[in-house]
């Protein structure tokens, strides 16, 4: 089944790379859902079903790290896995977001491969 | 890529971070748009009417730009959207945003002690040549010029504290 999958970032080219590098990693991917900051991606899960959300961490209106506290009172998506995706490379942002709930960190700029390794446990719940 | 430089963020000898900031900028160019920038070299260079700024606060306050003409940025926006150039519109801005967005990034990530404690504000966009960028004291200001594809890209880092 194809992976349906939200990305969130409020830079519009960077949605692009982020869908271009999951689908280069090998991920099959179903038509993908995109919203430009955290408060957005409230609104279209509470629409759709996705099985894997891809987040940044600096954006306007709502940032990554509030949406994932946000995130479990979404009721079809409380169980989703979130991997972050940011340019922010500090310790203490990965530990914050992993203690928030996601399940993977990645630093910008990356490469397909690196994608890869963070997306494909998650995806496969090991992570 | 992410591994911290023994180049500690108190350090004040700020001309130690140009190759930092040169290496930052380039794998920026190699991971997100699949290509090499290269070392200028002698001849005409066309004026940038595309700047693209982010803030730095925090253990260092500052800020980062870079420059192109518009031809560069474009082929930027195409590079990373991965389509033909003369399909690229309005994402010019923003492709050149997250360029310098994931450059400041990437050079903090780099100095031990910056990662943890600067933060970057989003990035702004100011397209067209005729402006003068004014600071609030004489500030340092390393930089790098690189050539992106044949076109020179500045990258300037100004170091307010």
């Amino acid at each position: 089944m194809p992976i349906r999958a939200l990305i969130i970032d409020d830079s519009s080219v960077m949605r692009k790379i982020v869908e271009r590098s999951l689908r280069q990693a090998g991920i099959d991917l179903a038509p993908v859902l995109e919203a430009g900051n955290g408060a957005e991606a409230l609104v279209v899960l509470q629409e759709n079903q996705v099985d894997l959300i891809l987040c940044d961490v600096n954006m306007p209106v709502m940032d990554g790290l509030e949406f994932i506290k946000q995130l479990p009172g979404v009721p079809n998506a409380k169980d989703v896995p979130v991997v972050m995706i940011t340019t922010e490379g500090s310790e203490s942002h990965v530990v914050q977001a992993l203690s928030s709930g996601a399940r993977g960190y990645i630093r910008k700029p990356f490469t397909p491969e690196q994608v890869r390794e963070h997306v494909v446990p998650v995806l496969a719940g090991k992570s | 890529m992410n591994s911290h430089s023994p180049v500690l963020a108190a350090n004040r000898n700020h001309e130690s971070w140009t190759p930092l900031l040169e290496m930052a900028v380039r794998e920026v160019f190699e991971l997100m748009l699949g290509c090499q920038l290269t070392s200028p070299i002698d001849g005409e260079e066309t004026a940038p009417d595309y700047t693209a700024m982010v803030g730095l606060a925090g253990h260092l306050c500052g800020l980062l730009s870079v420059r192109c003409h518009g031809k560069a940025a474009a082929l930027m926006a195409s590079k990373m959207l991965g389509v033909d150039l003369d399909k690229v519109g309005p994402e010019v801005s923003d492709a050149l945003g997250e360029v310098c967005n994931m450059a400041a990034g990437n050079f903090k990530n780099k100095i031990a002690g910056l990662a943890e404690g600067c933060m970057l504000s989003p990035p702004t966009v100011v397209t067209g040549s005729d402006y003068t960028l004014h600071s609030s004291s004489d500030s340092p200001t390393i930089e790098v010029r690189l050539f992106f594809e044949g076109m020179l890209i500045v990258i300037s880092l100004q170091i307010h504290s």
